[in-house]
């Protein structure tokens, strides 16, 4: 934590673009593998195998009217995709992409900020989110846009409870709720009989990984719980209204949220950067991190081209009854263990 | 570049509830007795689930649907008239812009009324050809249905397999006869022109691959827990409100109530034919879903059974004997005499005897019936279109009532309309 300030800003920049960068072919990503999904080509005209397809499409949008409605909140329906794109951007901060190490006499540290709290800075951001939401959906003046609005209330606050809760059997089990930590202690191998195992967290914690892998999906508005969106009832939910650039802009806190919340779940379950050679090579363990991503992403992509979406009574019926309950199973269980095994 | 957009008229400008026409039955501002105040949400006619330009008029208490009102009429063409301005085989074509999806089925049933009206059998070779276009047509429906419904739903791939398969159809229509989807397939007599020796193949190899895709629909959808959640037990019709809403087809026959009319009142061959009329118990969107599904695997018995039976047959595909029928094409290009008579046929037409005529035939999506009476012209006197799925939409705002938001795109779907076919 004693790198000067001027390098933690270089860190920040590189990582904020490549994540930029990363949501653009996200998009991309998305689409082929969509369309692979659906006996589809994908994007394949823009570039060698469509590869700037998210360039063109980034240029449209800026090139696109900017339409207000008149009876628009104005400086709301402003600032609303902005909390939305800023909230989703911040929370990446805390995620560790690596240990530190020196180059030309500087000490790098791979978190950008190495918070002490950083598993609850992530929940505490990315609820922060759904006020862009809110209040887009809330300036709009549009009835799709409300409902979408009030839909994406409702079932940001309940997941969210999920999301925490399905968290703290790791936080009993690291004893810390620093990133960082909760990776190192996953890095530890563990020898059951002749075999040496990593500590992952999805293998002591099975349950909290599904759990959290619902919610995040719940989170993030991605199907089958897009209901804030649901494009076949709401047109195009919250929002309906926007166009342009400021449309871009949820739509890169969406995208953004998805990558960020991968990261996350990549951090806390499957051992962040931990694999082989990552200890002796910090880029193997950032290749590491990218490809546990990738399979989360590619996971979020597969439940889209698979599955139908929920109702809006039957979501808030599964994160109440079913999920709540598990969550709260799961924390009593490694709980008890834990002071079993410590006493 | 920022602009706003208010010289134009904007949603502030109308009063709320501002209605598209006097006889809306939602027109006020309600309010429940619990103090609660209803919104409106005018649901179309632009709108990617209300399949094409339905405008479905909500009262919602929250997501859950007080008063439903659909209003239609924005693809009204005028059918019924212009086929009162048309000679009788010119009438044909418009039926296929009425469901635009199964094209041949409207043409069926256009062209055997003309022929009831003319005392006119077409051979029954044409009869076998003509089941075989008519069940594939059904399968195709059933298809866009299918995708479209699992779409509406949230189910993005289905529409993508179900067009792909849809797809073998279209191209065995255009070996046909040239056309995909406005087919203009069925003529009256019979068929004009031969059967190209490659379609039996085709057919067969649709036949081959289609229940293999079936059983991934099934796969997708049958036993997935949201499908099941989002169908079973919503948009039930009882007997009583199936009857009372005379609704038809798999609508009816969800609620489990037996009317099939290809086997209630025969016609071309289908009581040589082997095959089972499927039943819902619930009469739930799934209910509806199951018997469609099962409607496309008895279609490919039918086929089969079809295709087993004509490919052995080597007799007339045209009734040429009468006068009602267009003279043979053989000879036009070379010979005067048939020129004239094919000329002067196609420009002046035919005169029917004086007299109805009605035939009802099973639609993918009901009953279509077409009712025509003649008053010895060339021109249809009177031209009437039963369709299927306007009858069907009525039972919208008896489903709707106390359902959620979700549901009503559910229900649109589970109904099957296509707007070309509601408005005609």
């Amino acid at each position: 934590m004693d790198e000067p300030i001027w390098l933690k800003f270089i860190v920040a920049f590189v990582i904020m673009n490549v994540l930029l960068v990363g949501m653009a072919y996200m998009t991309y990503f998305e689409r082929k593998v969509l369309a692979a999904f659906q006996d589809r080509m994908g994007p394949t005209r823009t570039g060698p195998k469509g590869l700037l397809q998210p360039l063109a499409d980034g240029a449209k949008l800026l090139g696109k009217e900017d339409l207000i409605p008149g009876s628009a909140d104005k400086w709301v329906f402003f600032f609303a995709p902005l909390v939305v794109f800023v909230t989703a951007i911040t929370s990446v901060a805390v995620i560790p992409f690596g240990t530190s190490f020196d180059v030309a006499g500087q000490t790098i540290n791979m978190t950008i900020a190495d918070l002490n709290i950083g598993a609850l800075f992530v929940l505490a951001i990315s609820s922060v989110g759904v006020y862009g939401i809110i209040l887009g959906a809330w300036a709009s003046s549009n009835r799709y846009s409300l409902l979408g609005g009030l839909r994406a209330a409702a079932q940001v606050v309940s997941y969210e409870i999920i999301l925490g809760l399905s968290l703290v059997g790791i936080f009993i089990l690291t004893g810390s709720l620093n990133l960082g930590d909760i990776v190192a202690e996953q890095s530890r191998t563990l020898s059951i009989g002749p075999f040496e195992i990593s500590n992952w967290f999805i293998l002591s914690q099975p349950l909290a990984f599904v759990l959290f892998l619902i919610a995040a999906v719940a989170e993030t508005n991605r199907a089958p719980f897009d209901l804030p969106e649901a494009e076949t009832e709401l047109v195009s939910g919250f929002h309906t209204e926007y166009s342009a650039f400021r449309f871009s802009f949820y739509f890169l806190g969406e995208y953004i949220a998805m990558i960020v919340m991968s990261l996350f779940a990549s951090t806390l379950f499957l051992g962040g950067t931990d694999g082989p050679g990552s200890d002796s090579h910090v880029l193997l363990g950032i290749l590491w991190l990218l490809l546990k991503t990738i399979l989360f992403l590619f996971f979020y992509v597969w439940l889209r081209a698979t599955l139908p979406r929920f109702r809006y009574d039957q979501l808030m019926g599964i994160a109440w009854k079913v999920l709540l309950p598990l969550v709260l199973l799961n924390i009593v269980v490694t709980a008890a263990v834990r002071l079993a095994v410590n006493s | 570049m920022m602009t706003t957009s208010e010289t134009t008229p904007s949603v502030a400008d109308f009063p709320a509830d501002y209605p598209s026409t006097g006889s809306l039955s939602i027109s006020e501002d309600r309010t429940l007795d619990d103090g609660s105040h209803l919104i409106t949400l005018n649901m179309g006619p632009q709108h990617p689930s209300t399949h094409g330009v339905l405008r479905v008029i909500l009262k919602l208490d929250g997501e859950v649907i007080v008063d439903c009102d659909p209003v239609i009429g924005y693809l009204h063409r005028g059918v019924e008239k212009l086929g009162e301005s048309h000679r009788y085989a010119q009438v044909v074509p418009w039926t296929d812009r009425t469901d635009y999806v199964a094209a041949p089925l409207n043409n069926l049933g256009c062209v055997m009324a003309f022929e009831k009206l003319c005392d006119l059998r077409a051979p029954e070779r044409a009869e076998y050809w003509r089941v075989i276009m008519a069940e594939l047509s059904r399968i195709a429906s059933h298809l866009v249905w299918l995708g479209t419904h699992a779409l509406d739903i949230g189910a993005l791939s289905m529409s993508l397999y179900c067009f792909r398969e849809r797809e073998l159809i279209l191209d065995i229509f255009e070996a046909f006869c040239g056309a995909r989807l406005t087919t203009n397939m069925m003529e009256i007599g019979g068929f004009s022109r031969p059967i190209p020796p490659a379609l039996p193949g085709m057919i067969r190899d649709f036949l081959k691959i289609f229940p293999e895709r079936m059983k991934e629909y099934a796969g997708l959808l049958d036993a997935n827990p949201i499908w099941l959640a989002r169908t079973k037990g919503v948009g039930v019709i009882t007997q009583e409100a199936a009857l009372s809403y005379s609704l038809t087809g798999a609508c009816l026959r969800g609620s489990g109530i037996n009317y099939d009319i290809r086997k209630a009142m025969p016609y071309l061959v289908y009581d040589r034919l082997d095959f089972e009329v499927p039943l819902g118990t619930y009469g739930d969107v799934f209910d509806r879903y199951l018997v469609r599904m099962e409607e496309m695997r008895q279609t490919i018995k039918i086929i089969t059974q079809a295709l087993d039976h004509v490919e052995k047959m080597d007799t007339p595909l045209m009734a040429y004997e009468s006068a009602y029928v267009i003279p043979p094409h053989k000879g036009t290009m070379t010979t005067a005499e048939d020129m004239q008579r094919h000329f002067v046929w196609v420009i002046k037409g035919f005169s029917p005897p004086v007299g109805e005529a009605y035939v009802g035939i099973e639609h993918s999506k009901g009953e279509l019936g077409y009712y025509v009476v003649s008053d010895g012209s060339s021109l249809p006197y009177r031209f009437r279109v039963r369709s299927p799925d306007f009858v069907n939409l009525g039972v919208l705002p008896h489903l709707a009532q106390g359902a959620m938001l979700a549901d009503v795109v559910a229900l649109i779907g589970t109904i099957d309309i296509v707007l070309g076919s509601v408005d005609r």
